[in-house]
């Protein structure tokens, strides 16, 4: 049939039988838009493709531009890594539920920091006081390293770790814990979040101003190229950007010019952009709206080899993969009737492989009322289980490629980002957008809109603001024991008393001297963290010189 | 004309989730009230002498991170012992339910907890204050 054939039959259905109904019927909404402004039409047709361009924009699995998947085989070779995020209290807790996790059959590690080691003071500073071992385990030296992964060899896992600012000096801890292990830096597999435009944007664990932050990124990239070539030296995060209140388009838009920032300023202080491209890897966030979602995971990919490609003139076909962790949405988690929150991350967590994500985090019921208990824990990785084993999308590759609605919105998704990312340009760049305000603002706006659409019940969130109940307050909730911290400054106090305080020093002034004349930090932070010079010590040092951020007002 | 209701938002520590933070401060802006909200990662003796400065009627912090217990009494101390004892304060954020009563023997008048409506917290504000 041709296309003007097709017009004409869907003019006609148009103003026969739809025309009807609606007389007597009116549709829930006029027009129907999801939150990034993509338009859901009432049925998707052939019309909405392009079938000159569709083969060469969808390609194939694991060939440019990877819009179905950055692999040939996908999960029929190997499903998802299974990824929980976890840490609390000290390492020797972590540490114990790192080992229940792996027993269970997860299949990776990603460490989950407390904020005074994010953000690179001791538990023993004072701004440390009430927040050491709350949202994740506390670190102070390479002592808590060797405890955190007392028992788990480093060849045989790979490790995510949720680090930024002080990223070298915790992958430093942590090449230091594989040494005495007696397993090389080569065979150390993982990742860093290592993502510093993200956290001025949205999430707020910087220390350094942008221009130090990307000279120690960069640094980082080229030392692991050497050292740690398996190494996944930054993790391009829009999940942060979703959860402080993006729309889908946002958090495509926001992540990927942070990701041209990154390549650009690799490229500028002279790396090849084909030894280093490789190991950047992504990271997004999965909400609620199935289709959007699966549509956003295609277009990151398709754009991400468009911009390496053409862009950057990148030739290795790896330099254009966009690999990406995915973790369900906690802002769509609700305190009321926690366990509806398995549902929803159901559906998410189904999206993200129908997006052909290459590992996975699902978030536990309770995580808007506390840290999850090891039982909402198990049923979250049970979710992603059950997808993998059970569900059968794992079989087929893409399986949503082709379908009028995901095509339709792949390309809205894209057109709509690339606006974004050229008016980002036009402000003269991230750093400059940043420092302007814009992308904040842009998403403070996203945020409220949101908030407003839940209260005039146009958005409804089933427990919150309809088929509410009353609810006796929750039980078995999982706290950490204040003690923790008096524990944690103890054991740090220790390990000053104990260490040869000489040959610290001196490794700390080394360090002070290169960060100073504008030399590669990695080495030296190395060398610092094996006296059990404390993360505090190593950052206090970098914040003498490279001085510190603060929120423009 | 009656004076314009004074509000500080803050965030005290090290959490940066400031979502709830910022959309809260809109909406009691678009309340018609005047509000200042002091960005991330503020002790709580810059969010009391912030307050004293800027002579605000209500305080409202905003903690995700688990230090509630130690920030929040500490803003309440501390405007009390600034000589402002009649200040309003509340608070939100990821909050156990068993920690809510030492948190409002410390002075905070309310508690929001994750999915409150905004128009509640409106007319908290102008109940108290207005």
């Amino acid at each position: 049939m041709s296309r003007e054939d097709i017009k004409k039959r869907i003019e006609e259905w148009e103003a026969g039988p739809v025309a009807k109904t609606l007389s007597k019927n009116p549709e829930r909404k006029d027009p129907f838009v999801s939150t990034s402004g993509n338009e859901f039409k009432r049925a998707f047709t052939e019309l909405d493709l392009d079938q000159e361009t569709l083969f060469e924009e969808t390609g194939l699995p694991g060939q440019y531009p990877f819009t179905r998947g950055v692999q040939p085989t996908m999960y029929r070779g190997r499903f998802w890594t299974m990824r929980q995020y976890a840490g609390f209290g000290t390492a020797e807790q972590t540490n114990e539920r790192y080992k229940y996790l792996l027993g269970q059959g997860q299949t990776g590690l990603s460490v989950a920091f407390d904020l005074p080691t994010q953000i690179g003071y001791d538990s023993d500073h004072e701004l440390a006081e009430g927040e050491v071992g709350k949202v994740g385990v506390a670190i102070d030296s390479l002592r808590d390293m060797e405890i955190l992964f007392d028992g788990i060899p480093l060849d045989k896992v790979s490790t995510s770790m949720t680090i930024n600012s002080p990223a070298a000096v915790l992958l430093s801890m942590y090449m230091a814990v594989a040494e005495k292990q007696g397993v090389s830096k080569d065979k150390l597999r993982g990742t860093i979040q290592n993502d510093l435009l993200k956290e001025y944007i949205a999430r707020g664990t910087y220390i350094f101003p942008p221009e130090p932050s990307l000279k120690v990124i960069t640094d980082i990239m080229a030392y692991c190229k050497e050292n740690v070539p398996s190494w996944n030296t930054i993790s391009i995060s829009g999940y942060h950007i979703r959860e402080a209140g993006s729309s889908a388009v946002q958090e495509v838009a926001f992540t990927l010019a942070n990701g041209i920032s990154y390549v650009q300023a690799a490229v500028d202080a002279g790396l090849d952009v084909d030894e280093f491209a490789g190991r950047l890897s992504f990271f997004f966030n999965c909400h609620n709206n199935l289709l959007e979602e699966v549509a956003k995971f295609r277009a990151a990919r398709r754009m991400w080899a468009k911009i390496m490609k053409d862009r950057f003139k990148a030739k290795s076909p790896r330099s254009m993969m966009l690999r990406f962790h995915t973790q369900t949405a906690g802002c769509s988690l609700t305190a009321q009737q926690p366990d509806n929150n398995v549902v929803r991350v159901t559906i998410q967590a189904l999206a993200a492989v129908l997006g052909g994500t290459n590992s996975l985090h699902t978030n536990s019921r309770d995580e808007a009322l506390c840290l999850p208990t090891e039982d909402s824990v198990r049923i979250a990785l049970r979710t992603q289980q059950v997808i993998a084993h059970e569900s059968g999308v794992a079989d087929t590759i893409d399986p949503l490629a082709g379908s009028y609605a995901v095509e339709a919105l792949t390309d809205q998704i894209e057109e709509k980002s690339f606006d974004y990312i050229q008016k980002i340009e036009d402000l003269g760049g991230v750093v400059r957008a940043i420092e302007a305000g814009y992308i904040q603002k842009e998403i403070a706006d996203s945020a409220y809109q949101y908030q407003r659409a839940i209260e005039s019940t146009d958005q409804v969130v089933v427990g919150v603001n309809k088929f509410t109940v009353e609810e006796e307050p929750p039980k078995n909730l999982l706290r950490v024991n204040p003690e923790v911290e008096e524990f944690q400054r103890n054991k740090t106090k220790n390990v000053r008393a104990e260490r040869d305080g000489a040959a610290c020093e001196e490794a700390l002034a080394k360090l002070k001297r290169t960060a100073v004349d504008g030399g590669n930090v990695m080495e030296p932070i190395f060398e610092a963290v094996k006296t059990y010079a404390t993360l505090g010590e190593i950052c206090d040092t970098l914040r003498d010189v490279y001085g510190e951020y603060t929120e423009a007002g | 004309m009656s004076k314009k209701i004074r509000v500080l938002i803050a965030k005290p520590g090290l959490d940066g989730h400031d979502r709830g933070a910022k959309v809260v401060a809109r909406a009691l802006r678009d309340a018609g009230m005047e509000v200042i909200y002091t960005g991330i990662r503020q002790t709580p003796e810059n969010i009391v002498t912030t307050a004293i400065q800027e002579d605000v009627d209500v305080v409202g912090l905003s903690c995700l991170s688990g230090a509630h217990n130690v920030l929040f009494p500490k803003v309440a101390k501390g405007i009390k012992e600034r000589g402002r004892p009649d200040t309003l304060l509340f608070g939100g954020g990821i909050i156990p339910l068993e920690d809510i009563p030492a948190l409002k023997e410390s002075g905070f008048a309310e508690i929001f907890l994750p999915g409150t409506d905004t128009n509640d917290v409106v007319a908290f504000v102008k109940d108290r204050v207005g």
